[in-house]
Parts: structure tokens; C-alpha cells; sequence
């Protein structure tokens, strides 16, 4: 238990935790207090000054988010002395902050110009700087750009991808007024360790950090009338998506948001859940493989345990950090790169279109997808297999630019051919999601027999934890799989780069004994993916997972090998899973990287 | 293996494996060196199994942890206002011109670099400037121009 001490704020007695920090104990009182370099994903920092309180009796004007709170405390947080100390901060941040807003991606969308709308800075009081500091643009990434002249040097990115993630893509370099967000020795971010995951971005509270966009393209396409576009939409945009267009946290919109992609005019319709589901067939397959190669065969070419490979930022974690463990990684492409693959090959053969005529866009919660997307490896259907991807952000910049109202739409249903999913699919949108729906396929594979939990609900594997593990006996096989007779198939989950880099360590000691991992580069999975909309915290997180997991529930096919479109793929196009076929199209190899 | 991966193991058995360690070690490559470079911040990262970037982000800290190539003998020439009211600006123009470069180049054959830096702490003599280690004070464009002629004279 945790002492009480009695502070006041504004005048307000309260009795909070000595541990809280006077931002904290501010919030129980439903008092805001302004904060920039502040992230409830992150440590304190401290450094951006704008949550600054008096404390009566003292001089000090106390950062409200690094303070702890003390027994007797008197707090204000609007005193004159306050607001001007606090307008003063504010002025100083955009004396070096290029603050042309109207040319900025982030306008409308900027804590830093929110603050300035609230606060009303209207003159300039201090000399501006901007010109002087010889501001960079790094523009070579198709994932992510990044603008020194919009950056406050809050640090929320540097922390993001050290403690979040533990790549460390980016630092402070320099010092005093030269101080800014580097790179290691200053290099492009595609020419670093960088994963794209593009936390950075969801965590920036300025311009600094955004993703390339795409949008004039995917406009020009829609409006040629010789191009036949194609749109997927990944599982967590339809938990998102309803954030940026009005709806509460954790509602889903998927039919409304199949109606407005529909309305903005693309020719089909499709999902992602399809090729996850297909996904499911061609990995859990594959995991079986390697089971029986390892454990029967004993083949020292086949590596356990198997790790999934449907996060683009895992794949290039590991190709940097790790990349002796690439043969353990699953060879299927991402349901992203097999749906573009099918688009151009399988969908234009049905469709009787020319595949050089399909443009096929993809809406993803994902920066690193558009690094993926843009892969040399990723041209397996004779073109480039995924033409532009979105993020679930710039999709709603899309509907809004259409006028169209989005609360206001019906529910519409996915076009057929490539556009049938199951419950086992949505999950994939969270952390654990593609570890359940394999377990939910492969154990049906092996015993013929459902999974034995209540509902399909393979609790084990989901929640919060950075790291989970589940044991899964396996009993009384069909004949094929008899081998497996008894074997408990051991399977754990990550989250976070951060989480992956433990499971990896764990691996390289030979202290576990996993057959099966499941690593999303992002906390929480792809619902708290970079490409999600700002903020991104931890309770948004959970709303978020609640609201794939009522999704699933209400599927009336829940597991992917009872997927009536993936049933029919296999009979008229790609055999059977693992197929020749399916190797052509739907599988890949990675290779390693520099690690500094 | 080279000289410089060679310096950098000798200097992390040293000093330790820590992260704490990291500036010693730089200071020790900076020592022989005169500067760090990119392939020697990595071997320091490959040493002590820590991120590239912060071996960056900790030398680009400190002014005088080079990560750009110095020549032999760093000039660094005081910026701050003691220095400058006793007439930096002439000091500046007397190096430059006999060295044929300019602030932050170094000469082609690699022997000089001219820089400017902050206080040295020597405002009663001033102007002041470093020549790598060793100080000189109460500068006047002529002792310039004999101090350098001295270095210019001397071997590496």
C-alpha cells in the first residue's frame, strides 16, 4: 500500500498516492494541465516545460510531470504567474519552430499548434530562429520523413524507439542551441537501423516526424479511368478508423468504412482478413513441416522455433539485429504482400482484367508496410504486387477531403473474390491474434478436433504482457500427424521491439525450448500500429483490443480453413497449401543487414 | 585487424565493457586519433554492445570529441566576447591567410585545422587560442604568424 499525503490544487483538497506526480494527481481532479514532451507510453523527460505549475509558498515553477507530489503541497495551475511563464514557453518553442502550419502534413492534427490556438500567441515576441539553425529534410525513406525545422527537441521519438522498441534508430546529437534529433552520424533514415515502424511518428506532437503520404497518387488513380483500383484493408483500420472521423475509441466501423472506400471510388473492395486467413493455411502448414522435419526427420536445415513473419517492422529488426535467425523466420510474405501478389495473378485471371491495368492500394495501421510494399523481393506477380499503401490516417484524410459524412453512412459488405474473412483473420489486427488463429487451424489440422478452449478463445495468448507463453498438449493425432502424439506445442508472443529483442535473447541462450513465435513490431500488435491515429496510449490500446476480439465474436466463421473464398483459391489456383504454386506467389526470403 | 580496432579493444580492457565507459574510450581513439570516425564509433558500439547512435549523439556532444578528420594540429581560436573585443577578428584573418584555409578546413596536406571555440578562461590575456594541447595568449597578428611559422617548420 502506498502512503497518502493531502495536497490542494487550485484550492481543491485531495487526498492522491505520494508516488503520483502532480500531473496525476491533477488528472483525478479532472484538471488539465498542458504537456508536449510528456507520452503515457514513455519516461519522464521534462525538457519542453509547458506543464509548469506554481507551488504556493515557493519560488519554483515545478514541471508538473516530473514532480512527485508531497504531503501539504499547495498547487495552482492557472495563476497569472503561471500563464505567463507558460505563454512565454510557448513562444519559445515556436521561435525555433518552423510554424508555417497552413504548409504542414500535421496541420489541424499538432499538439504544438493546438497549444499555440489555446494559449492565442498571435505576436511574435522573440526573434525567430528557424532560418539559422540550417534545418535538414530527410525525405529518403518511403516510410517515414522527417523535418528539423518543425521539431521541439521534446525527445518523445528518441525515447519511443529506445524504450518501445529498443532499436535506437535515433539520439540527441549536438549540444545547447545546435542540439537536434539525429541519426547515427547524421545518415538518411533508410540508411540506418531504422525497422519503419513509425512510433516516432504516432508519438511526435508536431510535423517532425510523419509518414510519406500517398494520397495525390491514390487520387490519380481512382480518377484514371483505365486503371482498375483494388483496395485491402488491413484488420485494425476498421477498430481505428472511426477515432479520426468522429466515433468514440474502440468503435468499430468496418461497414462504414468499406461504404466510404466505395464512395471514393475504387473499383473493388477487398480485405486483408482474406489473405490473413490464407496466411493462417500457408504458415500453420508450414509450422507442421517443420515439426515433422525437425522432430521426425531430423533435419539440421530446418529451424525451430518458427518465428511469424507478418510485421514488416519485425522482419527488418531482425535482418538487423539478429540476422543468423533469419532461416527461423516463417517464409510466408505478410497478408499485405500474398493479397497483392493474389490481386495481380489470381484476381485479374477471374476478373479477366489485365493485371497491368490493376492498381492495388492497401490501407494499413503500418508505416513499415509502405517499406515492404516497396521491397525488390515483393514483384512476385510480374509487377509490383502492392502499388500504394495508406495508413489508416491518411485514409481518413482521404474520406474527409471527399466530404463525405462518414457517421452518417449505412454499413456496407466487402466485394466478393478476395474480400471473404473469418473471425480468425480480424485477430490478427492484435498482439497474440496470429499465434490463436494458426493454434485454431493447425490443431484441427493435426487432431481433427477443435481447439479445446470455450468459444475458440485461446485467452492464454492474449492481453498485455510484453511476453506471454502458452503450452498446447496435443492428443490423440489423426494418422498423418502421429507423431505428434503427446508433444506439447510451446509457443510464446511479443510485442514491442523491446519484448522481441527478449524473446530473441531467450532463443540465442537455447534457455527455452519455444516451436512457435509470434512478434508484432508494435505494442499492443498492429492496432497500436504506427499508422493508427494520434494518440496512441495504452488505454486506446485496450479499447482497441476489446473492440477486434467483439469482431471476431461476431464472425460467423471463426477459423481460417473454413474460409469458403481460401477453399476455393485452393481448388481452382493454388493447389493445396505449401504448394509449388504457393511458394511462386506467396512466399519469400529476407536478407540480412548491417547491424550499425 | 586494424590500428584503430586494435586502440579501441586495448582501451574497453582498460576502461570496461560499461556504458559508462563509453567517453574514456572516446577520449582515448580522440587522444590518438584526433578525431573519431565513423568506423570507430561503430567498433566502439560492436565493443561494448550499445547503439551506434548514442556513441554519435555522446562525441557530437562534446566540442572537443572531433567526429570530422582534423588535421595533425587543431587550432582552435577563441569566439567568446573578451577575445573578440582584443581583436579575434584579426587573429582569425592572420591564421587564414597564412594558412590558406578557412574556419572549420583544414590545409591540403592535412597538417592543420582551424577552428573556433568557446571560453578557454583566458580573458585577461586574451585573445587567446589552442594549438592541440598548448595554449597561447595575448595574441597579436605578428606573434601569430612567428608561432605558426615555428609549427610550420616542425614534423608531425
Amino acid at each position: 500500500m502506498n502512503e497518502k499525503v493531502n495536497i490542494t490544487i487550485n484550492g481543491v483538497p485531495l487526498r492522491v498516492d505520494e508516488n503520483k506526480t502532480i500531473l496525476d494527481a491533477a488528472e483525478e481532479l479532472n484538471i488539465k494541465i498542458p504537456t508536449l514532451c510528456y507520452h503515457k507510453d514513455l519516461c519522464v523527460a521534462g525538457n519542453c516545460r509547458v506543464c509548469v505549475v506554481e507551488q504556493v509558498g515557493t519560488n519554483k515553477l515545478p514541471a508538473a510531470c516530473a514532480t512527485p507530489v508531497h504531503d501539504g503541497m499547495e498547487i495552482m495551475t492557472n495563476s497569472l504567474k503561471v500563464r505567463n511563464a507558460r505563454k512565454h514557453i510557448i513562444e519559445l518553442l515556436l521561435a525555433e519552430h518552423n510554424a508555417e502550419c497552413t504548409k504542414c502534413y500535421k496541420n489541424g492534427n499538432c499538439e504544438l499548434q493546438e497549444l499555440a490556438a489555446e494559449y492565442k500567441i498571435i505576436n511574435q515576441e522573440f526573434m525567430n530562429l528557424v532560418a539559422d539553425h540550417g534545418c535538414t529534410i530527410d525525405d529518403f525513406s518511403p516510410s517515414i520523413m522527417k523535418d528539423d525545422s518543425r521539431c521541439i527537441r521534446c525527445q518523445r521519438c528518441v525515447r519511443t524507439c529506445a524504450e518501445l522498441q529498443g532499436v535506437n534508430a535515433l539520439t540527441v546529437a549536438y549540444k545547447g542551441s545546435e542540439m537536434k534529433i539525429s541519426t547515427f552520424f547524421e545518415k538518411p533514415i533508410s540508411d540506418v537501423v531504422c525497422t519503419n515502424c513509425g512510433q516516432c511518428v504516432n508519438h511526435c506532437p508536431t510535423g517532425a516526424l510523419i509518414e510519406k503520404n500517398y494520397i495525390e497518387e491514390v487520387w490519380e488513380a481512382i480518377s484514371d479511368p483505365e486503371k482498375h483500383v483494388v483496395v485491402q484493408t488491413a484488420p485494425a483500420v476498421r477498430v481505428g478508423l472511426g477515432e479520426e472521423l468522429g466515433f468514440e475509441v474502440g468503435e468499430r466501423v468496418t461497414g462504414k468504412m468499406v461504404a466510404a472506400l466505395k464512395r471514393l471510388g475504387f473499383d473493388a473492395v477487398l480485405d486483408t482478413d482474406f489473405t490473413a486467413d490464407l496466411t493462417i493455411l500457408e504458415e500453420g502448414t508450414e509450422l507442421l513441416h517443420r515439426l515433422k522435419e525437425a522432430l521426425v526427420d531430423k533435419n539440421p536445415d530446418v529451424k525451430l522455433p518458427m518465428a511469424t513473419s507478418c510485421s514488416p517492422g519485425w522482419i527488418k529488426y531482425i535482418e538487423h539485429m539478429y540476422p543468423e535467425y533469419l532461416p527461423n523466420l516463417s517464409s510466408c510474405k505478410s497478408p499485405q504482400q500474398m493479397f497483392g501478389a493474389l490481386v495481380k495473378t489470381y484476381y485479374a485471371k477471374e476478373r479477366k482484367i489485365k493485371p497491368e491495368n490493376i492498381i492495388s492500394v492497401s490501407i494499413m495501421p503500418c508505416t513499415a508496410k509502405k517499406f515492404e510494399a516497396n521491397r525488390p523481393e515483393m514483384h512476385d506477380s510480374g509487377y509490383r504486387d502492392v502499388d500504394y499503401v495508406l495508413t489508416t490516417r491518411e485514409l481518413a484524410i482521404m474520406i474527409k477531403q471527399a466530404g463525405i459524412e462518414f457517421m452518417k453512412l449505412p454499413d456496407e459488405h466487402y466485394d466478393r473474390l478476395m474480400g471473404e474473412s473469418t473471425g480468425a483473420g480480424v485477430i490478427f489486427g492484435a498482439t497474440g491474434g496470429v499465434m490463436e488463429a494458426a493454434l485454431r487451424t493447425a490443431y484441427e489440422i493435426v487432431t481433427g478436433r477443435e481447439v479445446p478452449f470455450e468459444n475458440l478463445n485461446i485467452t492464454a495468448v492474449r492481453g498485455e504482457d510484453g511476453l506471454r507463453e502458452a503450452k498446447i498438449k496435443i492428443e490423440n493425432p489423426v494418422k498423418e500427424w502421429a507423431f505428434l502424439d503427446g508433444v506439447e506445442l510451446k509457443c510464446a508472443v511479443a510485442h514491442g521491439l523491446i519484448n522481441a529483442r527478449e524473446v530473441m535473447e531467450l532463443v540465442k541462450s537455447g534457455k527455452s525450448d519455444y516451436h512457435f513465435i509470434e512478434v508484432m513490431a508494435c505494442p499492443g500488435g498492429c492496432l497500436g500500429g504506427g499508422g493508427q491515429p494520434i494518440p496512441t496510449d495504452p488505454e486506446i490500446r485496450k479499447r482497441r483490443m476489446e473492440a477486434i476480439y467483439a469482431e471476431d465474436m461476431g464472425m460467423p466463421i471463426r477459423k481460417s480453413h473454413e474460409n469458403p473464398e481460401v477453399k476455393q483459391i485452393y481448388q481452382s489456383f493454388l493447389g493445396q497449401p505449401y504448394s509449388e504454386k504457393s511458394h511462386e506467389l506467396l512466399h519469400t526470403k529476407y536478407l540480412p543487414r548491417e547491424r550499425y | 585487424m586494424n590500428s584503430t580496432q586494435t586502440l579501441i579493444k586495448d582501451l574497453a580492457r582498460q576502461y570496461g565493457r560499461d556504458r559508462r565507459n563509453l567517453l574514456p574510450i572516446i577520449q582515448g581513439v580522440v587522444e590518438q586519433e584526433n578525431y573519431i570516425s565513423e568506423f570507430a564509433m561503430i567498433e566502439i558500439a560492436k565493443e561494448l554492445n550499445m547503439p551506434a547512435s548514442d556513441v554519435f549523439g555522446t562525441a557530437s556532444f562534446y566540442s572537443f570529441l572531433e567526429h570530422r578528420k582534423m588535421g595533425f594540429y587543431v587550432i582552435r581560436v577563441c569566439k567568446t566576447i573578451a577575445c573578440a573585443m582584443k581583436g579575434t577578428n584579426q587573429i582569425m584573418h592572420a591564421i587564414e591567410d597564412m594558412l590558406k584555409v578557412k574556419i572549420g578546413e583544414t590545409t591540403p596536406d592535412g597538417k592543420f585545422t582551424v577552428l573556433q571555440t568557446n571560453c578557454l578562461g583566458w580573458c585577461h590575456k586574451a585573445p587567446a587560442m589552442l594549438i592541440n594541447d598548448e595554449v597561447f595568449t595575448d595574441l597579436s597578428p605578428e606573434r601569430v604568424r612567428e608561432i605558426l611559422g615555428e609549427y610550420m617548420r616542425k614534423n608531425r
